[in-house]
Parts: structure tokens; sequence; C-alpha cells
């Protein structure tokens, strides 16, 4: 059902983990359904210059974590907040349809991060 | 890389002995077994043997067995056929939650056809109590089915005691017997039971066909209508070279009974104990003692599933997983909800059913590996939080 490209990120995954002092940090979805993704930022100026991520979930929500995190990483606030789960699904060369929720839970997960950043900020 | 097969509940390969016994009845003894000719003859000789066999090892006469196209058909068949026989007696159907979907499916499509359906509930081993059971029974009462053997955490109910409260209230008792048959031992007289399903597939004979018991003098309706085979109960060509098969793999499977019970029994035990002593915060699901030989059924705390699956999938080891995700839906196993177990952990239950090929050596590596991948998934959860050398779990 997955293809190579999200079995190999599923197996290795990268950026797992909190950030140490991150000054972000986003969780989305909840245990009943299967699925929390927890991702944490450093953040210098408006630019992400780290990302990790924590998940409960399947081997699909574990690749999208992974490819989500790589693919903010270097990424202005802005630019990051633009990343859609599409983009993360093309990244992973496709997910089979019940798993598309996985990679809406990446996206969601990186702009509740960034609106915590925000709302520390604004504070 | 090393393949191990840790999933017997799902199925099982053919035996090479039951194979050869089916291959003359696909190219040379072709006849269709309601042909009057000599290759329909030939064909019906056959099947005839198949049906003696069967009835013996269960106690039953040869009248009594009906062939169908699996579990699956002949759950619906007792479900459906039963309700729709005995729609003028009463509109009550009582099933237990933990059912097989063939029969929860069947149960919710009756319910939209104004049949009431009770739903057992059982404990936290998944027992169906028959307290509960006398409590659920009502005076429009027409049918209760109770499965023999769990097919997800192998809980072995107490059918006889179950059918017997049945019998004294004079309603029709039906068993799911998918997962116990060729595994306990089944007599259709002991227990007493109206009906039994089991399928050829899960006691390495072929998959498409099972069997439905039916007592003499029993009231069911078919629900397959065609034809005139099976004494006009269930039209369609019988498969000859699958009931060939069904009948050698049971008689195969009952002559090393208990033998092989009790080694996939060992194999089972060392497993159990292995995942114990190694991996903190886990749920044996099921009842201890009240099992089905073969069936292991764990849920990990703090992590999901699939993703269990798939790690042991790269290591060359194949089971099941109760997870939603699996199958697309969010709701995690039934089953699992029926026993109480909060949904979080149920999303992270892995079963493991072991067969009589399986050795000492590939459950040892299966501990290893499991142990592993545990504590890996875990390191990625956000609901474990594990301080550096001790065990302070959230």
């Amino acid at each position: 059902m997955y293809n190579e490209k999200v079995m190999k990120v599923f197996e290795n995954p990268k950026n797992v983990g909190e950030v140490e002092n991150y000054d972000a940090i986003g969780t989305v979805g909840n245990a009943t359904c299967g699925d929390i993704m927890q991702i944490t930022l450093k953040i210098d100026g408006d630019v992400i210059t780290d990302a990790k991520f924590k998940t409960f979930g399947c081997a699909a929500a574990i690749a999208t974590s992974s490819t989500a995190t790589e693919m903010i990483k270097g990424k202005t606030l802005d630019e990051a907040l633009k990343i859609t789960n599409k983009q993360v699904v093309e990244e992973l060369e496709g997910l089979p349809p019940q798993k598309l929720h996985c990679s809406v839970l990446a996206e969601e997960a990186i702009k509740a991060a960034i609106e915590d950043y925000k709302n520390k900020k604004g504070a | 890389m090393k393949r191990i097969y840790f999933d017997h509940a799902a199925t099982t390969p053919v035996k090479k002995e039951v194979l050869e016994k089916m291959l003359p009845y696909f190219s040379e003894i072709y006849g269709n077994a309601n042909s009057q000719h000599m290759f329909g003859r030939d064909a019906v000789k056959a099947v005839d043997e198949a049906r003696d066999t069967v009835a013996r090892i269960i106690n039953a006469k040869p009248s009594e067995i009906y062939f169908t196209s699996g579990g699956t058909e002949a759950d619906n068949w007792a479900l459906r056929g039963a309700a729709h026989a005995l729609r003028g007696k009463g509109k009550h159907l009582i099933i237990s939650s933990v059912e097989h979907p063939a029969m929860i499916a069947t149960a919710k499509q009756l319910e939209k056809d104004g049949f009431d359906v009770t739903y057992l509930e059982v404990d936290k081993d998944a027992l169906v109590h028959p307290e509960t059971l006398k409590k659920a029974i009502r005076d429009d009462t027409i049918f209760i089915g109770v499965m023999t053997a769990n097919n997800e955490v192998g809980t072995i109910q107490p059918v006889k005691e179950l059918c017997e409260i049945a019998h004294e209230r004079k309603i029709l008792f039906f068993t799911d017997a998918v997962q116990a048959a060729g595994v306990l031992k089944l007599d259709v007289k002991e227990l007493g039971v109206d009906m039994m399903s089991f399928s050829g597939h899960k006691f390495y004979g072929p998959k498409g066909v099972g069997v439905l018991y039916i007592k003499g003098g029993t009231r069911v309706d078919p629900i397959l209508t065609g034809g005139h085979q099976e004494r006009m109960k269930r039209g369609g060509t019988t498969n000859v070279p699958g009931v060939v098969g069904l009948a050698e793999a049971l008689r195969l499977a009952d002559e090393k009974r208990e033998e092989n019970a009790a080694y996939v029994a060992s194999l089972r035990d060392r497993f159990i104990r292995g995942v114990e002593e190694r991996i903190p915060e886990v749920k044996l699901n099921g009842h201890r003692t009240k099992r089905l030989p073969a069936n292991a059924d764990f849920s990990f705390r703090y992590i999901e599933g699939e993703s269990i699956l798939f790690h042991l999938d790269l290591a060359g080891i194949a089971v099941s997983s109760g997870s939603a995700c699996s199958s697309g839906s969010l709701e995690p196993s039934h089953v699992l909800l029926a026993m109480g177990i909060p949904e979080e952990t149920a999303h992270g239950s892995i079963r493991f059913t072991f067969g009589p090929d399986n050795t000492e050596e590939e459950v040892d590596y299966a501990v290893n590996v499991l142990a592993d991948t545990v504590k890996k998934l875990r390191a990625m959860s956000p609901l474990f939080k594990v301080q550096e050398g001790e065990k302070q779990y959230v």
C-alpha cells in the first residue's frame, strides 16, 4: 500500500525528538483517532533554524512528520506557512487515499507551532 | 531475508497432502456434481465422501453439513436465514458484541429490515457471561449467536453453557467456529448447538470454501437461491476441489489436533513470557487461560499498531494489527473497545498467531525485534515521556 519512498522515510525518519529550548511548539490530533503530531521549532529572527517532531501514529503519520520538518528547516515563517499538505504528499511521491489525513495533520502541526510562536512574541 | 509468518488466524497455507487430493478435481474429475451422467456421479462421490468426513469429525449427520463459499457466507446464512425463517415468531436477535464483522454487519442490516438486535456485553477478557445472556433474552427472541473463539484476542466462549440457556427458552443457538475448527474439539452433540460455521483456509485447507452445520429440523431460509444444490438449501455449483480439500484438511488437523495445539501453545507461552519480561507497559488482550493455543494479542501503550506492524514487516515478521489505521477508518477494533480498552491503547494492538511450522528461534527473534521496535517508536511518541535510565511514564 505504501510506496518505497514512504517506507524508507518511515524506517529512518529524520528530526525525531524535541528541539532543545524550543521557541515554538505545536501539537495537533488526538489519541482517540490514533494520530498525534507534535512539532517543536527553533526560530532565529523569522527563520526556522531547527525543527523536530514526536508522533503517535501510523507509518504515514511518521513519514509525513519527518518530511514536513525537513521541508520547513531554513525557511522563513511566511514560507513555512505556505507549505500545504499536497506538497508534503508530493515530496513523499504519494500516499494511499485513506492516509491523506496524515499529511493534513503535518500541515496543521506546522501552522500550530508558528501560531504558538507568534502568540508568545505578541504577549 | 528470512520470512516469518505469525498470522495464522488470517489464513494458513494449503497442506501439500490437501493440494494433492484436490488436484484431480480440476481437470480430470471435472463433472458438475449436479449432473446425472457418469461425470457428475464421479463428482458427487467425492462430495459425498467429503461430507461424510466433515460430519464424522464434528459428530453430525452428513445431511446436516452444507458447503458454502466460506465463513462469511456461512455466518450470513445462519443469521439472516434464521431471522427470516423465524420472523413470524419474533423479531429479536442476540449476538455478542465481539462477533466477526460477518455477523455484526449482517445484524446491522437486519436492524434496517425491522429486527431488534442486542449486542451482548463482554467482560474485560472478551468473555460473554451466562447471566448477561439470560438478562438479554426476551419473549420474542428467535436467535442467539456467540462465537466459539474470538478471532482477534483468542478468548474461548462458554458455548455449551450459553447454548443450554438458549435451549431452556427454546431459542435457536448458532456458533461461529471459524477460529476454533481444527484447533478445538468441536462435537455438535456435546455442545448442543443448532448451527455452526467454519472455513477451510483457517486449518490448512483452501480458501473460498466453508461449512454451515444445520441440525436436522432447524428452520433456516436459504440466502443463495438458485439450483437444487445442497438439498435445495444453497444454490450454486458445488466447489468440488474445494470441498474435497476442506474435508481432507479438517481430517488431517483433527488427527494431530492435540499434538499441534500443545506445540503451538508452547510457542505462544514462550512469546508471551518474552514480551512481558522484555517490554514494559504492555497488556495481553483476551483471557489468559481460556484462549486459543495459537493466539497472543498485545497492546503496546503510547504507540500505534500500524507502525509496529510495518517495522516487524521490514524485519521479515508478518503479523496483524487491530489498529484503525490499517483499515482506513478512525475507529480501532470493535472487539478491544467492547472489552473496555481505551481507544488510544486499542490503537496500539498487534495480533500474533502461531502455527505448527513456527519455531522457538523465530519466537525469540520476534521478541527481540519487537522490543527494539517498541523502544524506537516510544522514543518518537509524544505520549511517552521517559527519563534516561529510569522507568517513568506519563
